[in-house]
């Protein structure tokens, strides 16, 4: 009788058990996680796994059972998300992005990053000289939700106001804060996810950003109080804008493997920078959101002029030693960047 | 399996090609709209908790809002997608999850990669169309930056739909696409039927069909014994008596007929595929593959 048998179906009688044990390991994996299974079950994973595979192809090319085929097939696939999915657990995964792969993203999209930083400057520049000299042109440059009555028409008392106030009133600007933070972090996200349609919106993006921060300055310059307003964007803006100059340096590192893939087709550039583009707008929120602290907290606790300015500038050199030294050393680093 | 299936295959590091299926477009926005319902419904309960709390604490209630829903919006997709090995809620329910194109581990880059776009591609619309009533205050450049970014939003959101693969920007940007995953049950093996020793087969009679013919077969006979199925089972034999010219057409017994044939059928072709003969389907015939045959004259 048993010669009678084919050669796929006594081929299946060998195997059929390590699949079933395959099978019910990879479903445990998958309902309660890996740290579920025993050590000796983890021990025997890999092989059962690789023997699954190996069973595919063999299945492949012998037999012709459309249904063993389609088992075999979706359960190399299950199996092979359990073993190859992420592996490192959220505080590793933490300390290796920010001793190592966020600043070396940085340094990676240097000339990109100082591209966006310039068109930022630049933007702020023009706004703060047209708005200067044609106060009207300020409505344009800037949402009003974003002036709250810093407008071309307050008095100097009222931006005072808004300059110092004091710690009793936070609760306004901490909501204040927030928003900020929200739109900042999007601007930045936009900047990043524009990139892929070549960088255009990134540069507008950039320079109407830029716009607005400099009608802003206008404004206050126009009451003299450009020292004390610097001061006040400064304690976190040199964290906030570096952020985003990051994020639109992203944004341009995309667009660079666009407009020029070299010898990939377009879409692999695009996967090839996306994921370091990734690493730098992951970082940059990250710092979006020490900017909202420092703005939220900082900025009503410390009220001094030539304080703020202090913490402002430490903080621009801190993140340049950190951009310029972390990660340089420490050996090769194990994560995959396409380029 | 649907029959409009789009198939690829991802490469293992142990070289050994696995075959997935593409997302369907609804399933993928269903799954985005299960996510987003989770995200939404956790958002207003939190802001009713707060509306509450905020009679007490003040402004600081908007701000924890304004914070929260910006972490639940894309952190959302990226602890999921990282913690359940590229699957989210929405994914887990319609069976989709993420893979690597290129087939390595998904890295946590890739996943942060696809969902940052997600900003763009759902976030930034509905905030941008919620927002635009309120034209009045807003500024003409606001305006114009609004309607442009609404177009260029579209082009975003309908990205899936013109490519081949189905990704979408992020994807694209991640190197990940997005495939089926469900578990196929492994079924008894048909050929261990008793009923089909009944017959025996010339090979010419076998002769006629192919791989894809014999794997149709497979398909009809382990369909639910519905009305249906057996009318269709009995069209099949006939057409399949015809081809083969089976003298005593009376005598045969539908069900043990069709589950011979096929044992006899996989068995011929089997064996021929180990001589190195794979015969496609019932086109490819032998004098066609001249060249590949060596024992053709």
């Amino acid at each position: 009788m048993s010669e009678d048998l084919l050669k796929s179906f006594r081929f299946r009688i060998e195997r059929e058990a390590k699949w079933r044990e395959l099978e019910a390991l990879i479903r445990r994996a998958e309902e309660d996680g890996l740290r579920s299974l025993g050590a000796d079950e983890l021990l025997r994973a890999p092989g059962l796994y690789r023997a699954c595979m190996s069973s595919l192809s063999v299945a492949r090319s012998i037999s012709f059972d459309a249904n063993l085929c389609a088992y075999l097939e979706s359960l190399s696939l299950r199996a092979y998300f359990v073993v190859y999915g992420v592996r490192a657990g959220f505080g590793q995964l933490l300390a290796g992005f920010f001793r190592r792969d966020f600043p070396r993203a940085v340094r990676r999209t240097g000339w990109a990053t100082a591209l966006s930083a310039l068109l930022l400057l630049g933007g702020a520049a023009t706004g703060w000289t047209v708005t200067t000299q044609e106060p009207a042109w300020f409505e344009a440059f800037v949402d009003p939700a974003m002036a709250q009555g810093r407008t071309p028409d307050a008095t100097r008392e009222e931006l005072e106001a808004a300059i110092f106030r004091r710690p009793g009133a936070a609760d306004q600007l901490t909501a204040f804060a927030t928003f900020l933070f929200q739109h900042n972090a999007r601007v930045g996200m936009l900047c990043f996810a524009l990139g892929a349609v070549f960088g255009v919106p990134v540069v507008l993006l950039l320079f109407y950003n830029g716009l607005g921060l400099g009608a802003i300055c206008a404004v206050f310059a126009g009451q003299g109080l450009t020292v004390d307003f610097l001061a006040w964007l400064a304690i976190h803006g040199t964290t906030e804008l570096t952020a985003i100059a990051l994020c639109g340096g992203a944004g341009f590192h995309l667009a660079g493997a666009m407009i020029n893939p070299g010898r990939r087709t377009r879409l692999a550039a695009l996967r090839d920078t996306g994921r370091t583009v990734a690493t730098l707008v992951v970082g940059a929120v990250v710092m979006l959101f020490m900017a909202a602290l420092l703005e939220g907290l900082g900025r009503q606790l410390v009220t001094d002029t030539s304080l703020r300015l202090g913490i402002g500038a430490a903080m621009l050199v801190l993140w340049g030693v950190y951009f310029v030294l972390a990660g340089r050393l420490g050996g090769e680093g194990t994560r995959q960047h396409g380029d | 399996m649907a029959t409009d299936a789009v198939l690829r295959s991802v490469l293992t590091p142990e070289g050994v090609p696995i075959g997935v299926e593409l997302a369907d477009h609804g399933a993928r926005a269903g799954a985005l709209l299960v996510d987003l319902l989770i995200i939404v419904g956790t958002l207003i309960v939190v802001a009713v908790v707060f509306l509450i709390a905020a009679a007490v604490a003040g402004n600081a209630a908007v701000a924890v809002f304004f914070i929260l829903s910006f972490f639940l919006r894309c952190p959302f997709f990226m602890f999921f997608e990282l913690r359940w090995r590229g699957q989210t809620p929405g994914k887990r329910m319609f069976k989709l999850r993420v893979v690597d194109r290129r087939g390595g581990a998904l890295s946590p880059y890739a996943v942060a990669a696809r969902n940052l776009t997600r900003e763009v591609e759902v976030f930034m619309p509905a905030t941008l169309l919620l927002m635009q009533p309120g034209t009045e205050e807003v500024g003409a450049v606001d305006n114009l930056l609004a309607t442009a970014a609404l177009v260029w939003l579209a082009i975003f959101a309908l990205m899936p739909l013109f490519n081949r693969d189905r990704l979408r920007v992020g994807d694209m940007i991640a190197g990940t696409w997005v495939v089926r995953s469900e578990p196929v049950a492994l079924l008894r093996d048909l050929t261990t039927d008793p009923a089909s020793r009944r017959y025996r087969f010339t090979k010419a009679q076998l002769d006629v069909y192919g791989i894809a013919e014999l794997q149709v077969l497979e398909k009809l006979l382990r369909q639910p014994k519905t009305q249906t199925t057996r009318e269709t089972k009995r069209d099949v034999l006939r057409r399949i008596l015809d081809k083969i010219d089976w003298p005593d057409r009376e005598a045969v017994d539908g069900p043990a007929f069709l589950n011979a044939y096929y044992a006899a059928l996989r068995a011929h072709l089997e064996q021929r595929a180990l001589l190195g003969d794979r015969r496609v389907d019932k086109h490819d015939v032998a004098e066609r593959r001249g060249a590949r045959d060596p024992t053709a004259p």
